[in-house]
């Protein structure tokens, strides 16, 4: 086609991406990687790998190391090894190594970038403008923390060595919302990624070398579920974090319950988003792509059950429909692409087996007309009406692009439903009646609640849930509680005694000291 | 080339954009959702519609700022999206030193908008690329015309005492007229920005409606001038008191406030224009003026308009851009295109 065929046709053609960097990057590597322990990449014991594929096209990107329990004993050894000493840098060190973190992602960003599009599938402008950013984001955050903790943590002390399990769908992100504030407190780290996504927190750990940080600080593990099963289960872990299925944090919860570890949980949700009469629709429909069809659907915090009031439900589906036939579904790394591949077939089989159950119990469901490349994992954005709480497609997450919507009639119907589900992670309120927002917004029961916008993260704003959503937070204060606790002045050993920079610091300048038989 | 004022629903074309028109319905000049839409004829005025108008400003900044980055035209698209953006400028000179000698200046690019050998290297010789107008003080109407003579490119005076729009009404009314009687196939207005502030819609809309009818067949621009009406509500609402009076464009800015043309406001126009053409079946088109520099920007709004609008957005009937140092931003990037080099600003005759 010529430039004046294209002049007539008005279409976006092709923007793609540069993956060379990444494919130097696995190349230097050979396709191979071991383990990251004690600073140093590391075979596996067991001497088994498997494969990285990359979703938008089937191909595989690298053999990644299976984590067995030796390897799982050898990482935890060396977080255990390494936290007296990383315990013992002054806050204001660990700041350094958390601000010198932060700068390399920053330095790496498009690598990153690129990487996580072809592990995970998301398109390319998602990592680029958001993951990445926010991963940095979150870095220099805790950064700032670690620099104000003698301040205000000076009563808490960090649990130890702790064991981080992170889910597939913002693979790096996930890494940075366990390890930041794990450091930051004076933790070390032993991180198992998801086994569909490992290579990002792989490339994290070169950052970890270029950064010159203490071997043993942050260790990674690769593996699938018996390599997480192994960590849970690990006696000298301290702390267990999780991001992932409830029904897997469920079974974490067993594992863990007579044990010491503890335990903070982030897991599904099947969030609503709710719009009243009085709502900017054309906004809230935006907030709709920004919600579900956000990361392919895959996201916890999904505002996947759509509240309508009965009044605007019928224009709004109308506007819905033409928004979802606007949305481009193609190649990850096609930087004007709106949605990517799904993260895996096992995945997109769940999605067309719920769907398909959906539409069984009664549901209609509309998708545009749009042509999915012939190879790779995709599916298309998909409305379900004729829903109801009873419904699978209500009940249940489906983690993929497909959103469900009922009506209701009254604010008080629209929280009837909102809080009709075993989750409470997030939600959305949309209307220009700041009453009724805020009241609506109060009566939520769930972790996040964001009005007139959604999917808005940050470092800065705790993030968790309510009920079977899980339990602790990531990010604020109430972040840092999760990789810490206050301690009395007697149940420290002494050689911890001897060396809390708090203790040194009051040494030096000869403040009176609390006598440990009086606790503070 | 007069515009055909015998047959107002009739799809005109604009000299020169080879295959630039979708088949249309009889009378239709655009195409929404599937559904023609005809030329703007107005409708009463409608206050349930005005008082509903709705806009979130944290959740439009958003998806203006997320639409730059959700789209983008790369190599050979890119450079026929720059052509098109061309034939979607209305070149403008509004200055107190303007002279007739700098008009026809100004008429002699328009004609010839991208120099020879930068066409013959694209390859786009039978796209006989042309801007779509020229914009000027009513005094220089007639010179313009003259200097456009045979071309296809529209002549556009602003009117109703431009930029600040607050001479007596009488006195605008006849601004109008005389232009239009010089000529001219565009008037542009401006909109009396207190009427807003007041709340006084009807008030709006009778002046509105008092200007196109004196404009007769010549295609009105509302300029709703939004850098002085600040909050997106207003200029919601202001957007959709003009169409109802009868617009044939609304327009962002006169190009003189302290800020004119921005994604948010344009976003919530192009709305406002889509729920019209919805619910009444008629076509306003879009006119972004003021601000916009550079080539990156003008594919931002292309995109914005083929995202929020569709297709029929994307041609002069509907679209403009008001601008004058665009083009040379334009010309660099094509050249960058053709040569894979960035050009210095002299290689490309001034406007």
């Amino acid at each position: 086609m010529s430039i004046a065929e294209k002049f007539v046709a008005m279409e976006y053609g092709p923007a793609p991406e540069d993956p060379k960097e990444a494919q130097a990057w696995l190349e230097r590597h050979g396709h191979r990687f071991g383990h990251f322990i004690n600073g140093a990449w590391q075979a596996p014991a067991a001497d088994e790998y498997f494969d990285t594929v990359d979703p938008s096209n089937g191909e595989k990107l690298a053999s990644v190391a299976q984590g067995s329990s030796a390897d799982v004993d050898a990482a935890v050894q060396a977080a255990r090894a390494a936290y007296p000493k990383w315990l013992a840098l002054t806050p204001h060190v660990r700041a350094r190594y958390l601000y010198a973190l932060a700068r390399l992602v920053q330095k790496h960003a498009r690598l990153l970038a690129v990487l996580e599009t072809m592990d995970n599938g998301k398109p390319i402008r998602e990592s680029r403008d958001i993951d990445i950013p926010l991963v940095a984001r979150h870095f220099y955050y805790h950064a700032g923390w670690a620099q104000l903790l003698e301040r205000e943590f000076s009563e808490y002390e960090p649990c130890g060595v702790v064991g981080q399990i992170i889910p597939w769908n913002f693979p790096l992100l996930m890494a940075a919302w366990k390890i930041a504030p794990a450091l930051a407190t004076g933790n070390t780290v032993v991180l198992k990624p998801a086994e569909f996504t490992p290579l990002t927190a792989l490339a994290f750990a070169e950052l970890c070398q270029e950064a010159g940080l203490p071997a043993g600080v942050v260790n990674i593990v690769t593996g699938d579920g018996s390599t997480g099963e192994a960590l849970v289960k690990h006696p000298d872990v301290d702390k267990i974090a999780f991001t992932g299925s409830t029904e897997v944090g469920r079974a974490i919860r067993s594992a863990t319950a007579a044990t010491h570890k503890r335990l903070s949980l982030e897991l599904g949700g099947k969030s609503p988003f709710i719009i009243f009469d009085d709502a900017d629709l054309d906004s809230a429909v935006e907030g709709l792509v920004d919600g579900i069809w956000f990361n392919q659907g895959q996201v916890c915090c999904a505002g996947s059950r759509l509240l309508m009031q009965e009044s605007i439900a019928e224009p709004l589906i109308g506007k819905i429909r033409e928004r979802m036939s606007s949305l481009r579904v193609g190649l990850p790394l096609d930087k004007a692409i709106d949605i990517g591949a799904i993260v895996a077939r096992v995945q997109l089989d769940r999605i067309h087996r719920m769907v398909g159950q959906g539409i069984a119990e009664g549901a209609t469901c509309w998708q545009p007309e749009v042509a999915l490349p012939a190879k790779g994992f995709y599916y298309p954005p998909t409305l379900l009406s004729n829903v109801h709480p009873t419904s699978i497609v209500a009940q249940q997450e489906i983690f993929g692009p497909v959103l469900a919507a009922m009506t209701f009639r009254t604010p008080r119907e629209a929280v009837e439903l909102a809080n009709n589900t075993v989750y409470g992670l997030a939600a959305c309120v949309w209307s220009e009646n700041i009453n009724v927002a805020l009241h609506v917004a109060a009566q939520l029961k769930a972790g996040v609640v964001w009005v007139n916008c959604t999917n808005l993260f940050d470092a800065s704003c705790g993030f968790g849930g309510y009920r079977e959503s899980g339990y602790g937070r990531e990010g604020g204060r109430e972040g840092l509680l999760e990789y810490c606790s206050r301690h009395g002045l007697r149940m420290l050993p002494r050689c911890l005694l001897r060396l809390r920079p708090r203790f040194r610091a009051q040494v030096k300048s000869l403040r009176p000291v609390l006598p440990p038989s009086i606790a503070p | 080339m007069p515009i055909d004022h015998n047959h107002p629903g009739a799809a005109h074309e604009i000299r020169g954009q080879a295959g630039g028109i979708e088949p249309h319905a009889r009378n239709s000049i655009a195409t929404l959702g599937g559904c023609p839409l005809l030329q703007n004829s107005g409708i009463p005025l409608d206050l349930n519609w005005v008082q509903e108008v709705r806009v979130n400003t944290s959740a439009v900044e958003r998806r203006a700022q997320t639409q730059v980055a959700r789209r983008t035209v790369k190599k050979e698209w890119q450079a026929a999206w720059l052509l098109r953006a061309i034939t979607c400028m209305d070149l403008t000179t509004l200055s107190g030193d303007d002279t007739d000698e700098r008009v026809r200046r100004l008429c002699a690019k328009a004609r010839h908008p991208v120099q020879q050998d930068l066409v013959q290297m694209l390859g786009i010789e039978e796209l006989e690329v042309k801007v779509a107008a020229v914009c000027v003080y009513h005094l220089f109407v007639e010179t313009a015309l003259h200097a456009l003579e045979g071309s296809g490119v529209h002549v556009a005076a602003v009117s109703t005492g431009f930029p600040a729009g607050l001479s007596p009404l009488a006195e605008r009314v006849a601004e109008i007229r005389r232009s239009v009687e010089a000529g001219a196939h565009e008037i542009d207005v401006v909109i009396t920005r207190a009427h807003v502030f007041g709340g006084r819609w009807q008030a709006l809309y009778d002046e509105i409606a008092a200007f196109k009818q004196a404009c007769g067949g010549a295609h009105m621009k509302v300029i709703l001038a939004t850098g002085d009406l600040l909050t997106l509500r207003n200029v919601a609402r202001a957007s959709v008191v003009a169409m109802m009076a009868g617009a044939d464009f609304i327009k962002t800015s006169t190009g003189k406030e302290a800020t004119n043309a921005t994604l948010p406001v344009g976003l919530v126009m192009t709305r406002a224009i889509r729920e019209y053409g919805e619910r009444t079946g008629m076509a306003v088109g879009f006119k972004a003026a003021g601000g916009i520099r550079t080539a990156k920007q003008s594919t931002d709004w292309l995109a914005m308009m083929k995202e929020e609008l569709g297709q029929s957005w994307m041609r002069a009937e509907l679209f403009r851009f008001g601008a004058s140092g665009l083009l040379g931003d334009i010309e660099r990037q094509l050249e960058h295109h053709a040569t894979g080099r960035y050009s210095a600003e002299y290689r490309h005759p001034i406007a």
